[in-house]
């Protein structure tokens, strides 16, 4: 039984008596790549901590189909926009993650294998992960969080520090990972990338959602004036 | 000037000829702080890890304590120790007073808190940068502790040579609780002050520079191991 869709019912997320997110309501289903689109500061990273679980929301209701909690949090994964990586090998990165889902030993060897030649990382098993360059370990990030077959996949502005060469990589990794059935959730705010990824669009604004529905209706003809700014790369404040 | 010269050259002398007095109160001296830094990591490294990845009412006094204590004066903790061991005290039926144990148990409170603070600020900084990674792979707090200690093993490594120094330096707390007995409790520390109080220069000098000399091994040695193996991770 699959944990999607999430639902997110008014979720508002406020610190400090400012209110980043609010009002966000919003159904994401198996299957289609969601891209969260917006301009810095619109609390793209925020929205999508909130569905993975790392904060609270302050306001609204999250709930995945099977409820919520930890225990769901062990069917995704995430990836950050600066790829954490522990100092240990690459192969022993990828380890640390199979052993906290309690993946037996025998089998986490031939699953880092596996993850790794798909990820083209293989010649760098054994590396420390910390020498890798900046998209060596992005797309290790990944390994890693492919290897844990999770159902959904956060994927946290993943290029945002990365040169087109490895943006491109990356791009791939994430076209490979959503074929071999994973839900993508995606947030950036490059209209470029969004444009290759998504096949649906979350809108954000000031911390609200401006727009959701299909990418290509949305490239085509936004339906709101703050998207057709964005989208003609016009400064939205 | 004649007096300190001639107490070098007699120094040079006891520790080339490996002098077995001044050989035994070396291996003692070692022996005992190397224990007490084992013990102490063993307590204060999971420790540390405890306060800074736990949220407790008492927190913040925990870890201000724990960095208070770092500066304790080892004959306070030497006096402490010496009435908690001595005969009417609560341990002492164990009878350890003037023994090589109570001078590891002196330096284990010494030591820990050392430990415990420097370990505590290494393990928040690493959490502050892994939180949300860990807590995205499912590692909760708890089960941070090890995977953080073994992420910090190099800079730990500075922890446990803090400890070290401080442990193979002080000469308060084990004049107190082992009290200086020749073939006993005489350690490198205790025996200088009393050769330097008899006037025989040159046992004292050549334990302090045998002193100077371990201190200065030991942390090249933990240099060498910390690039060694840092460069690679």
């Amino acid at each position: 039984m699959t944990i999607l869709p999430l639902r997110l019912e008014d979720v508002g997320y406020a610190a400090s008596g400012e209110r980043l997110v609010e009002g966000i309501t919003v159904e994401l289903a198996a299957g289609p790549r969601t891209v969260i689109l917006g301009p810095n500061g619109a609390g793209k990273s925020l929205l999508l901590r909130l569905c993975h679980g790392l904060i609270r929301p302050t306001a609204g209701r999250i709930g995945w189909q099977l409820g919520e909690g930890p225990a769901l949090r062990r069917r995704q994964a995430m990836v950050f926009q600066r790829p954490v990586m522990l100092r240990r090998s690459a192969a022993g990165n990828i380890g640390f993650a199979l052993k906290l889902r309690g993946l037996p030993r025998r089998d986490r060897r031939a699953r880092i294998g596996e993850v790794l030649a798909r990820t083209g990382l293989a010649s760098l098993a054994h590396q420390p992960a910390r020498v890798l360059s900046g998209g060596e370990q992005q797309r290790l990030a990944l390994a890693r969080a492919w290897a844990l077959e999770p159902e959904v996949l956060f994927l946290d502005e993943p290029t945002a520090s990365l040169d087109p060469a490895a943006t491109r990589l990356v791009e791939e990794l994430v076209e490979s990972i959503h074929r071999s059935g994973t839900k993508i959730v995606m947030t950036t705010h490059d209209l470029g990338q969004a444009r290759r990824l998504a096949d649906q669009i979350l809108f954000l604004n000031h911390g609200r959602l401006v727009e959701a529905g299909p990418a290509e209706a949305f490239f085509a003809g936004p339906a709101t004036a703050e998207a057709a700014a964005f989208l003609k790369g016009e400064l939205t404040w | 000037m004649q007096t300190i010269l001639d107490a070098f050259a007699s120094a040079l002398h006891l520790m080339v000829s490996l002098n077995g007095g001044l050989m035994e109160i070396v291996w003692l001296s070692l022996r005992v702080s190397l224990t007490a830094v084992a013990c102490a990591a063993i307590i204060g490294l999971p420790l540390g890890a405890a306060l800074a990845l736990f949220q407790f009412p008492g927190r913040r006094f925990a870890a201000i304590l724990m960095s208070s204590l770092m500066g304790m004066p080892p004959v306070v903790v030497g006096l402490v120790v010496y009435l908690l061991l001595s005969r009417s005290g609560p341990l002492g039926v164990f009878g350890l007073l003037f023994t090589p144990t109570a001078m590891i148990l002196a330096q284990i409170v010494i030591v820990t808190p050392i430990i415990a603070a420097l370990t505590r600020q290494l393990v928040e900084d690493l959490w502050n940068d892994y939180r949300e990674q860990l807590l995205s792979l499912g590692c909760g707090p708890r089960r941070a502790i090890p995977t953080l200690l073994w992420d910090g093993r190099f800079s730990l490594i500075t922890a446990l040579l803090a400890g070290f120094g401080r442990a193979s330096a002080e000469v308060g707390a084990v004049m107190i609780v082992g009290g200086n007995i020749d073939h006993v409790t005489r350690m490198m520390t205790t025996a200088i002050a009393l050769e330097t109080s008899k006037g025989d220069l040159a046992l004292a000098l050549g334990l302090g520079i045998i002193l100077i000399v371990l201190a200065l091994g030991v942390n090249g040695a933990a240099f060498v191991i910390r690039d060694l193996t840092g460069r690679h991770a």
